[in-house]
């Protein structure tokens, strides 16, 4: 018996599923409402964890009863920091950027102090979840208020205020990359003091909210010594690791299980405080414990993301050579360092050059502690910061020197022959073709069309301006080779893992490391498979996100899951394919290199007729009574695939935008974008996340901003507040790719995941600010509200003064920034 | 606690709650109806949005009592209740389209749409954008969701050849609707 559907030997190999529309596996549970999201889950006896916060950004706790609401009905436990201090530890930054990175420690709940609004004060375990938010309002709380820091230029100043008193200043760290000092570019220094011209800006990048639909959720069960531990996380393998280090509680005899996630996009990239209390929780009493946040609860205490000040310096000569490049970050931390705070800035450290040639590069940065919620990984993670203050600067270069902003990018950036090129950061850019890109951006959204409207617009003094904007960008994606996180003194590795399993009926388990959570692996890693096995896409189960079945991985972030995890689940095959092999040859009684693997199934090359599938071998390896002697018994297959480079996706984004000069409104007329990411498995997959990544950057550019008042507490504490982009607020996107297939990398896929956010929000402050430039203005702070661009028309400066207090919105002469910045002194004025 | 007698979904319920019990949270922690979630606490992401009476709600605007001798349907309620049965024009167009990726938005999506459709059987790009723009989607950037409503519409109109209604979804094969011209340009 056999359950294998015969196929007739020897048929021409099927079409190819790389490279297909596939529709997506994972759609039939989303679309019906059978989900498995964490908070879901319902266990018997299973009690509820609710969380106290704290209402106040810096503050001694200096009395703390809880007696009252221990007595509330249904209340099962209550604790404060005191309870849980012997036993909490200190969340995990794995990210130590240098040798003397001050880490001031975070607790997971407050013990003496509270450093940022909404931090953890105590915690009700009721018997529902009513019950434990009810009971927080009987806790009795007071704090003596202590200076709040806000403002990082404030911060690093000498004798400004301390966000911990602990250690004797706000600066976490300050990280160093001299291209010159490196031996990969010329001094830095003397390319300034030799340069015709010199353009420095500061630009502000907001402190956005990831904002993932799904709130996070964590469930824990105990059972005896072990636990199981569901969490709405991008990392389960990583969280296992760090709660065993953080808690105590053994590795092995903890199991984290990502079920379905709704979206991360790096917010779910993070060892959380509730996460390690509600293992605290589940640990003291013994029972299933779940803990759901509020959206409010999401905003004011899952990490943020950017928030940087950038000094940028650059330096060309008259005819738009560029010379240097000099840049000088503030990246605002909060009020602890998390997993990988420090190392965003640090990721974004190589790519600020972008796809230009500048022959001098350095970089410097200080990581500063503010009383607000700690920044972390949001989608890009360093590199959108990056590619927003290149794509910036040059548009202003190109307005110093009289030059067309395409033109000087022409001119400077790295040209298709050039590859592969290594840049004044040290990377080395694998493969593509910028002007290629760009020409069918060009076509794709009507250039010199738009052009002619905008000269017509102008001339006519038209209300509503319009402008075009570009951005042509490159990032560094698939982390990562785990030799280069080395040198950048992160914690972990940056392989991935897979298996393969060759069940008896001819099915396969395909089980990656890699976890998903919106991105469609289940979809993609089939089709990989499919194609490499030659078995039907419908016979692949893509197994992920649970420890005790994937045991080994590093999960998803950074554009890692096809160019790392998709090239590890491709090895595995490889090496099921070769014990298959072996397998045939035997029950084919031929020479193993007699034999051809085509479509599925192995033949003896020259003898039409004979051959086995390699589904039917999985039954005769399983059943092993006519097996090769000597030869083990089964032809699965585990691999761990460990990057030699990153893969760096380019494209060219062109913003067409409307500005109406009256109401400061502003209105995307058109968007186009060409994004070049190397071979694509799934088309269909892919215009999504270049969609998905438009939004987010778009949003940046126009929309969002966390705010906090002077108080410190958060502002934008809701959706009424914090403005994700509704289907009303967003263009139609016309997309487009071309395909520079990844070298070294055996699939060719260079990574989508961030390409859209990293690229978009310079295309699209370049577009406004071409729109209004003859109306003398030359910047306008993001995100671009109708006010804002309404006062730099009409008032002058870039539209930010009026800010609420106490953000990084709040304008700064360029004299304070140049105190503020540590390293020399930005060059004022245009011209040298 | 207050009695109420609801449909959800085709069953009828008799239950006691607590009177300031929200609708959403009734359908999850007392009926165990799990695919209509909570995304945040102002009513402005949709995520949780079921018919009631036949129009669309976001049950977190709705108190429990408020449903009483009413008729609920959820995400779980407009394809058959047994397996395989044929899923909702709308649904199905979500799938073909690619108008979801982590799917948490997409219940409240997909039950927000059909009102609209019910409302406009044949809306424009800008007219359902405008339909949804109470229904927040942080993955899509909502082209794809806005192509799946017109091309459900299309279908729920009968312009499409074949009768939607009586097709169940189709088995996946490359989405021909779908045009991405990767340009070849080989290195």
């Amino acid at each position: 018996m056999t359950a294998v559907e015969d196929r007739p030997v020897g048929s021409l190999a099927p079409a190819k599923e790389v490279g297909q529309a596939r529709l997506r596996k994972e759609d039939a549970r989303l679309i019906t409402g059978r989900t498995t999201w964490t908070d879901n889950m319902v266990l018997p006896g299973m009690l509820h964890l609710a969380v106290l916060r704290s209402p106040v950004a810096h503050g001694r706790i200096t009395h703390l009863d809880v007696s009252a609401a221990k007595e509330r009905p249904d209340v099962v436990a209550v604790y404060t920091g005191r309870d849980l201090a012997e036993e909490q530890g200190s969340l995990p930054c794995a990210w130590p950027v240098t040798p003397e990175m001050v880490n001031p420690g975070h607790p997971s709940i407050a013990v003496d102090s509270v450093n940022h609004v909404g931090e953890a004060v105590a915690i009700v375990v009721a018997r529902s979840r009513t019950a434990a938010a009810d009971a927080l309002e009987a806790i009795d709380v007071d704090y003596e208020p202590l200076p709040v820091v806000l403002d990082m230029e404030q911060a690093v100043q000498d004798g400004a205020a301390l966000v911990h008193d602990h250690i004797d200043s706000n600066t976490s760290f300050h990280f160093v990359f001299d291209g010159g000092e490196n031996g990969v570019a010329e001094d830095t220094e003397q390319a300034f003091a030799d340069a015709e011209v010199v353009v420095s800006r500061r630009f502000v990048q907001q402190r956005l909210i990831p904002a993932f639909m799904e709130p996070r959720a964590v469930v824990v069960q105990p059972s005896g010594d072990n636990y199981t531990l569901w969490s709405s996380t991008q990392i389960p393998h990583i969280l296992r690791l760090m709660l065993a280090m953080v808690t105590g509680v053994p590795e092995h005899k903890l199991r984290v299980i990502a079920p379905d996630v709704g979206g991360g996009f790096g917010g779910k990239l993070q060892v959380t405080p509730e996460e390690v209390l509600t293992l605290l929780v589940a640990r003291r009493l013994g029972k299933p414990v779940k803990w759901t946040e509020t959206r409010s609860e999401s905003l004011m205490t899952a990490h943020h993301g950017r928030d940087q000040i950038q000094y940028i310096d650059v330096a060309a000569d008259r005819e738009g050579n560029v010379k240097g490049l000099r840049c000088r970050i503030l990246a605002d931390m909060g009020a602890y360092l998390r997993l990988v705070s420090p190392g965003v800035p640090v990721l974004g450290a190589f790519m600020f050059g972008g796809i230009y040639k500048f022959p001098a590069y350095r970089f410097e940065c200080d990581g500063v502690f503010t009383n607000k919620v700690p920044t972390d990984a949001y989608r890009g993670a360093g590199r959108p910061e990056a590619t927003f203050a290149v794509e910036r600067i040059m548009d202003e270069l190109a307005v110093e020197l009289g030059m067309d902003p395409l033109e000087l990018r022409r001119k400077n950036w790295i040209n298709a022959e050039e590859f592969p090129f290594t840049t004044s950061a040290g990377m080395t850019y694998d493969s593509g073709d910028y002007g290629a890109a760009t020409d069918q951006a060009l076509e794709l959204i009507g250039y010199d069309e738009l052009r002619a409207e905008q000269q017509r617009r102008r001339e006519a003094g038209d209300p509503v301006q319009l402008g075009i904007g570009f951005s042509t960008f490159t990032e560094m994606c698939g982390l990562a080779p785990s030799r280069v996180l080395g040198s950048l003194s992160y914690g972990a590795g940056g392989w991935e893992h897979a298996s393969i399993r060759m069940l008896p009926t001819g099915k396969v388990e395909v089980v990656t490391g890699s976890t998903p959570h919106g991105q469609g692996h289940e979809t993609a890693w089939s089709q990989l498979v499919a194609d490499q096995l030659g078995v039907p896409f419908e016979d692949i189960e893509v197994l992920h996100g649970d420890t005790a079945i994937s045991s080994r991985g590093l999960d998803t972030y950074g554009s890692r899951s096809l160019v790392v995890g998709g090239v590890a689940v491709v090895n595995a095959a490889v090496k099921v394919v070769a014990k298959a092999r072996a397998v045939a040859a035997h029950l084919l009684e031929a020479n193993e290199d007699d034999l051809d693997f085509r479509g599925g199934t192995f033949s003896v090359r020259g003898t039409p007729g004979s051959g086995i599938s390699i589904q039917e071998i999985a039954l005769a390896t399983f059943a092993s009574h006519d097996f090769p002697e000597g030869v083990e018994p089964s032809i699965d297959a585990d691999a761990t695939y460990d990057p030699d480079n990153f893969s760096f996706p380019h494209g060219t984004h062109i913003c067409a935008m409307e500005v109406d000069t009256e109401t400061g409104f502003v209105k995307i007329r058109k968007y186009a974008c060409v994004d070049d990411v190397g071979t694509i498995v799934n088309p269909l997959i892919v215009e999504g996340q270049v969609h998905g990544g438009l939004a987010q950057g778009i949003a940046q550019a126009l929309y969002e901003e966390a705010i906090y008042d002077a108080d410190g507490n958060l502002t934008t504490g809701s959706f009424v507040d914090y403005l994700i982009p509704s289907a009303a607020d967003l263009p139609h996107f016309d997309t487009g790719n071309t395909v520079h297939a990844a070298p070294g990398n055996p699939i060719g896929a260079k990574g989508v995941g961030e390409a859209g956010c990293i690229a978009s929000t310079p295309a699209v402050v370049n577009a406004a600010l071409d729109a209004v430039r003859h109306l003398g203005v030359t910047d306008i702070r993001m995100p671009l509200t109708p006010e804002r661009v309404w006062r730099a028309v009409h008032q002058g400066g870039d539209g930010g003064e009026r800010a609420t207090a106490g953000t990084n919105a709040q304008g700064a002469s360029s004299a304070e920034a140049a105190g503020a910045s540590a390293g020399s002194a930005p060059i004022e004025g245009d011209h040298l | 606690m207050t009695q109420i007698n609801v449909r959800v979904d085709g069953a009828s319920y008799v239950d006691d709650v607590e009177p300031r019990t929200l609708l959403v949270h009734y359908l999850r922690e007392q009926l165990g109806k799990v695919g209509t979630v909570v995304g945040c606490d102002t009513s402005n992401c949709g995520a949780c949005t079921v018919h009631l009476d036949g129009q669309a709600v976001k049950s977190c605007t709705v108190l429990a009592v408020q449903a009483d001798g009413c008729q609920v349907t959820t995400i779980e309620g407009i394809a058959g209740s047994e397996p395989g049965a044929a899923l909702h024009p709308v649904q199905r167009a979500f799938h073909e389209m690619h108008g979801l990726q982590c799917g948490f938005c997409t219940p409240g999506m997909i039950m927000a749409s059909i009102d609209l459709l019910k409302e406009n059987p044949d809306p424009s790009d800008d007219e359902v954008r405008e339909g949804i723009e109470g229904n927040l989607c942080r993955c899509t950037g909502y082209q794809n969701i806005v192509r799946a409503v017109r091309h459900a519409a299309a279908e729920m109109r009968g312009d499409a050849a074949d009768d939607p209604e009586a097709s169940p979804a189709e088995v996946d094969t490359a989405a021909s609707e779908h045009v991405v011209e990767p340009v070849a340009v080989q290195a």
